[in-house]
């Protein structure tokens, strides 16, 4: 099985010098300051630190991390939307700053927040998308409706602005978005934060039918624990821009004794590697 | 499906989403359009207040005239001008920019769809509020040359495509205040561009900024067509300063975009919703 994605020693930082306004370039003793973490500076952050690890094609492979541990800025700079400051990237053997268009053909990325036009409605939106993949407008109107049926959207909220429908719902759309370009490389950025149990397992389900019917490649972000435990076959657990772990979650548990007699979870191994506890619920906002 | 036809349909894809979001901001768009007549008729009933105000010697449906198409074509230009600059501020606004980026097409592409989408829109727009301008002051047309106005109107929206793609990178690099800052751009072209008075009535320094801007052409161009009805052929020296305009802005304007999008990719700017 060849390599999807290949991660080699990535590197991103955030608030670099180079952002220092051009005045103040000018007054080299300002610019040097605003290396530092000084009151009123930019502060220098390193979002993702030498990351390194190879997605085989057909993969489930998560990445499970905390709040601002760089999880979306991975995402980011593998869906070309980011430029790395080291290290490099290969998607099928393109590189997403050399060949993006090449990148891009592969790829479609579902991000926490599902933007859209809000006022337009799901097959409008869902039309503006399949466009920009080359599909034509009567093959997506078919391929909409089937989509939506089948993460469970009521066939009348189709035509409806998006900004009547619930967050849940809004995340349903932006996974049939995903999917209505048949991508060979599917980058899920927390795709079920803010939804219901039941939305969620039916988005769980949808990624494993991806897998086993379309053979689609899927890296996976999240917080969720049991998520990363029950989707999938290998998971990277990233702190601080650092990958801490990378195993089977079987084999990660084995990093971490039990507690109170019982075996060790996913949470048990994240805790014994970074001394801190994940956080659920809570909508990542990093990267920027 | 080749390459090509892939580029065409997203070409397309930026059109059938603008058309769609005209129709979902219709009430917006009725509001817009009925400031815009307003606009331009208190503008050139400035015509015949100048003739109130000043007698006999002031040719008052003559200035009339010449305000309604300074309103005109500054309308049509503008509007092209704010379509494309834009094409970065809506996704801005909608949260969508991620997602338009990462698609597989060619920047050249999606502008091509932005611009296409900005020329038909502006034209309708603009036709709308000359038919009520003319009919309102019983405009008398019969002399004036449609054809020749329209190809000086479409020639000068070369020149507009370039330069509000150079506008557009401002909402890229600066999320808070990029779409504020295209302001700049559009209030000094209105101003040393002789929308509503002859530019030779700017100071130097201002009639010497007139020359490289392209409205100054496009307005004395269908001037000249509109109010004495001068053929198509003399129109010429009016269309190819424009067209070289344009032929140097458009590639001008795309790879500065382009620039503009690596540094925003480079230092993060486009995750940040301002």
């Amino acid at each position: 099985m060849s390599d999807a994605i290949i991660v080699n020693k990535v590197y991103k930082k955030f608030g670099k010098p180079a952002e220092t306004p051009w005045w103040k370039l000018l007054l080299k003793r300002d610019a040097n300051k605003s290396k530092t973490n000084g009151k009123g500076r930019r502060r220098l952050v390193t979002a993702v630190d030498h990351v390194s690890f190879k997605v085989k094609e057909g993969e489930i492979f998560g990445v499970l991390g905390p709040n601002g541990s760089g999880k979306s800025t991975l995402i980011r700079l593998i869906a070309t939307l980011l430029l790395p400051d080291g290290g490099g990237i290969r998607v099928f053997g393109h590189d997403p700053e050399k060949e993006p268009i090449k990148v891009q053909r592969l790829i479609n990325r579902v991000s926490v927040e599902a933007s859209f036009f809000k006022k337009l409605s799901p097959m409008e939106n869902l039309l503006y998308g399949a466009r920009l993949y080359g599909m034509g407008g009567k093959e997506t109107r078919k391929k909409v409706v089937e989509i939506l049926n089948r993460l469970g959207l009521e066939e009348n909220s189709i035509f409806r602005p998006m900004e009547e429908m619930s967050r849940g719902m809004q995340q349903k759309v932006a996974i049939a978005r995903a999917l209505l370009s048949r991508p060979r490389i599917l980058l899920l950025d927390e795709p079920t934060t803010g939804l219901d149990p039941v939305s969620k397992r039916e988005v769980q389900a949808v990624v494993r039918e991806l897998r086993e019917q379309d053979g689609t490649t899927i890296l996976l972000t999240t917080h969720d624990m049991m998520e990363a435990e029950v989707l999938c076959e290998r998971v990277a657990i990233l702190h601080k821009g650092k990958v801490v772990a990378l195993d089977t979650p079987e084999k990660l548990k084995e990093l971490a004794p039990g507690v109170d007699g019982k075996p060790p979870t996913l949470e048990d191994v994240f805790i014994h590697l970074t001394g801190r506890k994940l956080t659920n619920g809570e909508l990542e906002k990093e990267g920027a | 499906m080749s390459t090509t036809v892939q580029q065409i349909q997203a070409t397309y894809a930026f059109m059938e989403r603008n058309v769609n979001l005209v129709k979902r901001y219709w009430a917006w768009e009725l509001v817009w359009l009925v400031y815009s007549i307003a606009n331009s008729l208190s503008v050139s009933y400035i015509g015949l207040g100048m003739e109130s105000l000043a007698g006999a010697e002031v040719d008052g449906r003559f200035l009339v005239l010449y305000l309604v198409i300074g309103t005109l074509v500054w309308r049509y230009l503008s509007l092209i001008f704010i379509w494309i600059t834009e094409i970065i501020q809506i996704e801005r606004w909608e949260g969508t920019i991620e997602y338009t980026l990462m698609a597989p097409i060619r920047r050249v592409v999606h502008m091509a769809g932005q611009t296409l989408f900005a020329v038909v829109y502006g034209t309708i727009f603009t036709a709308i509020i000359l038919f009520v301008t003319v009919n309102l002051f019983e405009i008398d047309l019969s002399k004036a040359n449609l054809v020749g106005s329209v190809l000086v109107m479409a020639a000068g929206s070369i020149s507009f495509i370039g330069i509000s793609v150079m506008a557009s990178v401002l909402p890229l690099l600066f999320p808070e205040r990029g779409a504020q800052m295209t302001h700049i751009v559009i209030a000094i072209l209105l101003l040393v561009s002789g929308v509503y008075y002859p530019v030779t009535v700017l100071p130097d320094a201002l009639q010497k900024l007139s020359v490289i801007s392209p409205a100054t052409y496009v307005l004395e161009g269908v001037r000249q067509a509109m109010l004495e009805g001068t053929n198509t052929g003399a129109l010429w020296p009016f269309i190819w300063p424009v067209l070289i305009m344009g032929v140097i802005a458009i590639p001008i304007g795309l790879w500065v975009f382009e620039q503009a999008e690596r540094y925003a990719k480079r230092t993060g700017k486009l995750a940040r919703n301002g």
